[in-house]
């Protein structure tokens, strides 16, 4: 819309209607997705636990003080453009020699400082708070891998697991631990919230919670090859009860994932979704449950590289020959 | 082996299935006859001695702009067809046009080209062929160093656009994080490719910086202090800063990913405990410096042409200089914010959540400080100047939804989104592409001696400017939708379809806008207005005192410069009593003989031995390889060895070039 602003005021000699046709279709078509940003679909918008909601908060300011400043730049512009134009009639002075002003500078310099200030405060606070899970509630573990090219789902506390699905408790927070055994991906699931890598050797830590039952989609968002497209998948909220029946229902009637079976898994190719009422011990490196049981930060300082290298040799070697 | 069964092992190695695909063989098809019509063209008109002697072997830095010009736009064609198979691809969900092989490898090149092969040529275009004129210097520091940077860019570009032709295109993205890039997930020779050409554009990349450092701080006209220096000599010179700090990591990643696949080394790779994500630190620890080596010159021709088309000296030349020198220092404290999601923690994404917020300060100083010279001015709206218009409120745009993507929690929900794709085309597009594309229309006169029609332009100029909404404007909203990048295709019931359905017919656009350019350039070589007087614009720096096109020497008489836009201090004072040849007052006492570097081959045989062990190194073809490096050493050994590199222009000479143009009383 700022776009139409200036233009007005500045299209050139050539081509002048035509082109501003041309322009007012364009600003008609973008208030109409504008105004479908509405609709549900438009998923970041519609965050439905904590962590997507606070997200949205830090984009709405700054969203909002950006729109400030860009209606400031295209106002100003549109004025310099108009009254400044070369042409019969003009009652504007020319001052060719006019190049500096103390006091003007300073306020251009002052305004982006203040700008990156009533941003940056709330960015850090909410960094850092976000890297936490909230300290007082016990979050559900799952342990989530990313093959080439589908999601494999443990869930260490019931020793049950899922391919390309997932099922949580509602007001519940979750944090899931992320590895790879393919290229990187990252695990998102936008109505939930922000997204992180998964990547092989290396455990990263998120937390997210839904306060709403329902059923939402995620997407691997980083590119990892042919199939990289079907890496979606759909999280399931129910109550809590909900839950404990779906972990005793699988625990009764699915079958246990066997390391051949595993294997099969971890091949290039898609699959559908699957539940399993176990999964071999060692399909998730273990030395990444340390920092779940510091709590806090994403990653702990105890934890370097280096070590992390140990803990993947130690549980057999290579990479690829690490897993069951 | 026996020799039958050689021959279909070659075949398949030569030209494995994703190099005979329909839209492949068609691109070959193209390729063969605009090559066969161009050696048609020579013979026919006798011009293969023309083209060595004027072209090939010269180490003027006005025709080596050209050339560097020439293949710029030749690549934008290549990545705009590139983008133009995507947007198709994506127009209909389930209804693929091209296959996931092919998605993967166009997303690929299209990154590649558009940064490696597009932006940075054109950007060495511009730098060519007006960073000594303005500097009232007869040519660069190294003129033979400065053909070997271009001979080792074409080259290279010519290695990589092999790759679809003879053993595929590469297909992990254009920034090729392992472990993908790995053998185990990428068979084939189509990463070799990526790796190898941007190794070898980079050693050109890297010397055409040292060569414009040196040239910018060594070669300026007597008065001409660094605080008298336009605007966009230091772009020029803060762009070389850049790249010399920061192609060295790239080449170490790039190099390092290259050993891994071919030598079975572990840098990178996981099995032997690699480490991938110091890959992702050194690639961008080079690819945000990079983002500015493409920005800052676009920011240097804003500068030139915002007080040539508003008549009036540039608001707060001084902020000016000091703001680009912070982006250019800042911008190497910002490269983790391109992978906040990979667990750092909170510490290092704050830091560096802020540190990319900073460069917002510096840069909307230089937007106000741009608005404010045309405050008070008399602006004329030039095609050039129609740039700038577009430029400031769609980099504005592209710069606040930077903001946006520092806020670190902000960032993990629309990272590697459409949001992303949106904001970096908003920003490379808006500013680089409109600058560099400014930059053209406002030096061609120079260049070339004639201006660029007007009217075709302004067309050209306006089908981009709504052309790049149509298509970026609702990727943002795909991004609010949890699109995310580089998929070859998606399901329908996610509301994607309406938005990616407009954005391809914005590509379109855009792919008219770039036919009307070419038309522009095509009919204007025939029709465009001649420039007689060297001076088109009423210019302000020392390149518009010389005719159009410049001579050789560029310079007939060093100018000496007491003031900020030089120029147009000229025409003010007593030197100038008015615009173009006059201004100078040339004597024929003032002329002298002149010593300009002489012609030379061996950049040109440098750069096609290093394509040979480039294509060596791609297949693995060691003697191939070495035969390659020998003609490395070759070139070298020669340009060693060879002490006559110069010739003199005699004085009398130079006064009969000046007099046939009017510059001197015959």
């Amino acid at each position: 819309m700022t776009q139409r602003r200036w233009s007005r005021g500045s299209i050139g000699p050539a081509g002048g209607s035509s082109a501003r046709r041309i322009l007012a279709g364009a600003v008609v078509a973008a208030l109409g997705m504008l105004a479908s940003g509405c609709g549900r679909q438009y998923v970041l918008l519609h965050p439905v636990g904590p962590v997507g909601h606070s997200e949205l908060r830090l984009m709405l300011l700054a969203g909002g003080a950006m729109a400030v400043v860009i209606l400031f730049v295209c106002v100003l512009l549109a004025i310099a453009a108009v009254r400044f134009r070369d042409r019969q009639g003009r009652r504007a002075p020319y001052v060719p020699d006019w190049h500096q002003s103390r006091i003007l500078e300073s306020i251009w310099f002052i305004i982006p400082v203040l700008i990156v200030a009533i941003i940056a405060v709330p960015t850090v606070r909410q960094t850092y708070a976000l890297a936490q899970v909230p300290q007082a509630r016990k979050p559900l573990v799952v342990d989530v891998t990313s093959l080439s090219w589908k999601w494999f789902f443990e869930y260490p506390s019931a020793h049950v697991a899922t391919v390309n699905h997932l099922v949580l408790p509602v007001g519940k927070p979750v944090l899931f631990e992320l590895t790879a055994d393919s290229a990187m991906n990252t695990f998102w699931v936008p109505q939930l919230g922000g997204m992180e890598y998964t990547m092989p050797g290396e455990v990263l830590p998120l937390w997210l919670q839904a306060d709403h039952t329902g059923v939402y989609w995620g997407h691997s968002s980083n590119f990892s090859g042919l199939q990289f497209e079907k890496m979606f998948f759909s999280v399931k909220v129910v109550s809590a009860s909900g839950f404990s029946s779906w972990v005793r229902q699988t625990r009764r009637s699915d079958p246990a994932l066997t390391a051949a079976a595993y294997r099969r898994l971890r091949a290039f190719g898609t699959t559908g979704t699957a539940t399993y009422s176990g999964y071999p011990s060692g399909s998730f490196p273990k030395v990444t449950h340390r920092f779940t049981l510091t709590g806090g930060q994403y990653v702990p300082a105890v934890r370097g590289y280096g070590q992390m290298q140990m803990g993947m040799a130690g549980s057999g070697g290579t990479m690829p020959a690490g897993r069951p | 082996m026996t020799a039958p069964a050689f021959v279909p092992y070659l075949l398949h190695t030569l030209f494995p299935p994703n190099t005979h695909r329909p839209t492949e063989i068609g691109a070959d098809v193209m390729m063969g006859l605009g090559m066969g019509y161009l050696v048609y063209w020579l013979t026919r008109h006798r011009k293969w001695g023309w083209l060595w002697r004027d072209w090939l072997t010269t180490v003027d830095h006005k025709k080596i702009g050209t050339m560097y010009l020439i293949a710029a736009i030749l690549m934008l064609f290549r990545g705009g067809v590139d983008a133009l198979m995507m947007r198709v691809n994506l127009a209909m969900p389930h209804a693929p046009f091209i296959g996931p092989e092919e998605y993967n490898e166009v997303f690929t090149t299209h990154g590649v080209i558009m940064i490696f092969f597009m932006a940075m040529p054109f950007i060495f275009a511009l730098f060519n062929a007006v960073i000594p004129l303005m500097i009232g210097a007869r040519d660069v520091a190294f003129p033979r160093l400065n053909a070997v940077s271009f001979w080792l860019f074409a080259f290279a570009a010519a290695l990589f656009n092999l790759a679809f032709v003879v053993g595929g295109a590469p297909n992990v993205g254009w920034t090729a994080y392992p472990p993908l890039t790995e053998l185990h997930f990428n068979p084939g020779v189509g990463t070799n490719y990526l790796l190898v050409s941007l190794l070898i554009s980079g050693i050109g990349t890297t010397i055409t910086g040292i060569n414009f450092l040196v040239t910018v701080l060594r070669m300026r006209a007597p008065g001409m202090t660094l605080m008298r220096m336009p605007m966009f000599a230091w772009a020029a010179l803060n762009t070389s800063v850049l790249i010399l700090f920061a192609f060295p990591p790239l080449t170490v990643a790039l190099l390092m990913t290259l050993l891994d696949r071919l030598a079975h080394t572990a840098f990178f790779t996981l099995s032997h405990g690699g480490m991938p994500m110091m890959y992702v630190n050194l690639f961008w620890l080079f690819g945000h410096p990079e983002v500015y080596i493409v920005a800052l010159p676009a920011y240097g021709v804003f500068s030139e042409v915002v007080p040539t088309f508003s008549g009036k000296r540039l608001f707060g030349y001084t902020s000016m200089v000091v703001s680009m020198a912070a982006i250019m220092v800042l911008s190497y404290g910002v490269w983790a914010h391109h992978f906040f999601t990979m667990g750092a923690g909170a510490a290092v994404n704050a830091f560096f959540g802020i540190s990319t917020m900073l460069i917002a300060i510096p840069t909307g100083v230089k937007i106000f400080n741009w608005i404010f010279t045309m405050w008070g001015g008399r602006i004329r709206f030039t095609t050039a100047m129609l740039y700038v218009m577009g430029f400031i409120p769609t980099f504005t745009i592209g710069g606040a939804t930077g903001m946006f993507l520092a806020t670190v929690p902000a960032d993990y929900q629309v990272h590697n989104s459409y949001f992303l794709v949106a904001h970096f085309h908003n920003v490379l597009i808006g500013g680089t592409v409109f600058g560099l594309l400014a930059g053209m229309y406002y030096w061609w006169p120079k260049m070339f001696g004639y201006r660029l029609d007007e009217r075709q332009g302004k067309l050209a100029f306006w089908l981009f400017l709504i052309g790049f909404w149509i298509t970026f404007g609702p990727q943002y909203l795909l991004g609010f939708k949890g699109m995310p990048r580089r998929m070859w295709t998606y399901p329908a019931g996610h509301g994607w379809h309406l938005l990616n359905v407009i954005s391809t017919a914005g590509a379109f656009v855009m792919g008219a806008g770039f036919l009307v350019l070419v038309y522009n350039v095509l009919w204007s070589m025939r029709h465009g207005e001649r420039d007689a007087s060297g001076d088109p614009w009423n210019g302000r720096t020392l390149e518009w005192s010389l005719p159009s096109p410049a001579p050789e020497y560029n310079f007939a008489r060093i100018p000496t410069v007491s003031s900020l836009d030089a120029w147009w201090a000229m025409k003010q004072t007593g030197q100038g009593r008015g615009r173009g040849a006059a201004a100078l007052r040339l004597r024929p006492q003032d002329i002298h003989a002149i010593e300009l570097p002489r012609n030379t081959g061996y950049p040109f045989f440098l750069g096609a031995a290093f394509f040979v062990l480039g294509f060596g190194l791609v297949f693995s073809w060691w003697v191939i390889a070495l035969l390659g490096l020998a003609g490395v050493w070759a070139a070298l050994a020669y340009a060693w060895f060879d002490h006559d590199q110069h010739k003199h222009m005699r004085a009398d000479e130079i006064r009969r070039i000046e007099a046939s143009m009017g510059r001197l009383p015959a």
